[in-house]
């Protein structure tokens, strides 16, 4: 690895374990920057851990974490990140906030402590709320919201930071086929024009491999990592190898 | 019939302390209740009951104790007790609210010794309990104002952090935000309004006034902001009727106001009903 070159994300030899549970072993990947990269795996291979992992949210028990080449513990610039989990719609569904407020959350890390929004921060979280096509629900209560929707205004909280690497764990659970496309569309936009790099989880292995750059697949060990030409030629067999049965890569539909 | 407020000094003082914690009690209580953890007040004020026997207690005995405002040990007891449930928090990883029933038992357990180490109830050890419009001094007044502008400093300046913690802690720690600080001082601060809501509303009756006014304003409220308003409001309203009402029929302040914040959730009920049941109305 030269000094020059940065990826977004770098993982080393990672291992982490539940109390006896190995649920990572020996992850080494990276994510280029400007790259949109669709990680893949069964259920329970190990995929939010991993990100859990990389987010500093989780400690693993040996490896490395670097965040645009700074080591996890020194990384301070966590507005750059933006992150969706896979648990958010299980918050509290009765909490008093509104849309508006729930996407301003996303810019409290760039705003610093003892600091107010100020007009251009509103300007963005509205902005945000557009994007996502919430805006006919911005002062509605959060808990007023469909799953779906709620979805929606999580993405936009992750968002609203302008993130140079946005990280989604599932983000389309409970949308409408009709909105995920549009969702993939947004994203692949914001990659290809904006340069945002992107880490997705995602089941939908058909839609995504029409939008993503790199894939990664998952279960414990990393069974695979490149990018989407060189994916293409080994998913047929490595997917079945991998989920431990026959998965039907589903055709694009152009 | 004119009230006497500007007659008489103890009154003064006890409707300036009442308006400052009808304020404090309320926007505090909206971090306490959206975080599901209603009870921390009700275990922190059977603390600081024991601090306060163990004031009295000691006032029998010492010079020193006996010349002692008894809300300043009350306050050594709550916010021991707040860093006590600090603790236990981290020891029951999984059982968070564990803690909440090990210091409340602790607190009543080490009241009732004290209480009796005492000789027993006596009218202070009531004023305590039930708050009192009498009973209310100047350096109460003093330093429940010092808290009032602690906590609004506080309130004013980490809303954002304090907000996203109470929405979702792990979106707190990526923004960066630190957590642990940050709740350990908000439940020293909790501790701090409790000790010295007592003297009006009473310790068996502190915790209401912190939830209550919450429960009615979430029902009705759109958004954060608004609920901290709404719960003001009503937190006002049910300290100042209760206290005139105290005043004239000769009662412990903590019922009557307490009663007034049970009337407002009441009321706010019955009205989100009514409203919903016009929506449905209206839609067929
Ligand atoms: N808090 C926990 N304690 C113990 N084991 C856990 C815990 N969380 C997850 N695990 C285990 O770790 C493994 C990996 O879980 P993880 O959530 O990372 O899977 P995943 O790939 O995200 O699955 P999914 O596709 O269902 O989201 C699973 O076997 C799970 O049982
Ligand atoms: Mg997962």
């Amino acid at each position: 690895m030269s000094k020059q070159y940065k990826p977004a994300v770098r993982i080393e030899d990672l291992s982490f374990h539940y109390q006896d549970r190995n649920v990572l072993e020996h992850i080494t990947f990276e994510i280029p920057v400007g790259s949109f990269m669709g990680l893949v795996g069964p259920n329970g291979s190990g995929k939010s851990t991993l990100i859990r992992c990389l987010l500093g949210l989780l400690k693993p028990q040996s490896g490395n974490v670097y965040l645009f080449g700074q080591p996890l513990s020194l990384f301070k610039n966590w507005d750059e990140i933006g992150y969706v989990s896979q648990k958010a719609n299980s918050f509290n569904t009765a909490f008093p906030a509104t849309v508006y407020e729930v996407v301003s959350m996303g810019l409290f890390g760039k705003v610093g402590l003892f600091r107010f929004l100020n007009k251009v921060h509103k300007r963005k979280i509205e902005q945000a709320i557009e994007t996502v096509g919430m805006a006919d629900y911005m002062n509605r209560n959060i808990g007023e919201l469909s799953g779906g929707q709620q979805q929606r205004v999580f993405i936009a909280r992750a968002l609203v930071s302008d993130p140079k690497l946005l990280i989604l764990d599932e983000p389309t659970v409970g949308v409408d086929a009709a909105s995920v496309a549009g969702f993939y569309q947004m994203l692949k936009n914001l990659n290809r024009e904006k340069g945002l790099t992107l880490l997705l989880v995602t089941h939908d292995i058909g839609v995504m491999s029409d939008f993503v750059t790199h894939v990664a697949c998952l279960n414990k060990q990393l069974h695979f990592h490149g990018n989407t030409a060189e994916f293409e030629k080994v998913s047929k067999e490595g997917f079945s190898q991998m989920y431990g049965h026959h998965v039907h890569v589903l055709e694009h539909q152009h | 019939m004119s009230f006497p407020f500007f007659q008489y000094e103890f009154l003064q003082n006890a409707f300036i302390t009442g308006i400052m914690i009808g304020l404090l009690a309320p926007v505090l209580g909206v971090f306490i209740v959206v975080r599901r953890q209603s009870l921390i007040a009700d275990a922190l004020s059977h603390i600081t009951l024991a601090g306060i026997a163990a004031n009295l207690m000691l006032g029998r005995n010492v010079g020193f104790f006996s010349g002692l405002n008894p809300i300043y040990m009350g306050m050594v007891f709550s916010v021991g007790g707040a860093v006590g449930i600090d603790q236990l928090r981290k020891v029951y990883k999984h059982y968070e609210e564990l803690a909440i029933p090990i210091i409340m038992s602790a607190g009543i357990g080490l009241s009732v010794i004290f209480i009796s180490l005492a000789n027993g109830f006596n009218t202070d050890l009531f004023n305590y309990l039930f708050g009192s419009v009498l009973a209310v001094k100047k350096s109460d007044v003093w330093t429940i104002f010092f808290i009032l502008l602690i906590v609004f400093a506080f309130v004013i300046f980490l809303y954002k952090e304090l907000f996203v913690l109470s929405f979702d802690e792990e979106q707190a720690a990526v923004s960066g935000i630190k957590g642990k600080w940050i709740n350990f001082f908000f439940i020293v601060l909790v501790a701090l309004v409790i000790a010295s809501s007592m003297k009006i509303v009473g310790i068996l009756l502190v915790s209401s006034l912190m939830t209550l006014p919450v429960a009615a304003s979430i029902r009705l409220a759109n958004g954060f902001k608004q609920t901290f308003l709404l719960s003001v409001v009503f937190g006002e309203t049910a300290v100042i009727l209760g206290l005139i009402l105290s005043y004239y029929l000769d009662f412990a302040p903590g019922g009557t106001i307490v009663m007034f914040s049970v009337i407002i959730l009441l009321l706010s009920l019955l009205w989100k009903k009514l409203r919903s049941n016009r929506k449905i109305a209206i839609n067929q």
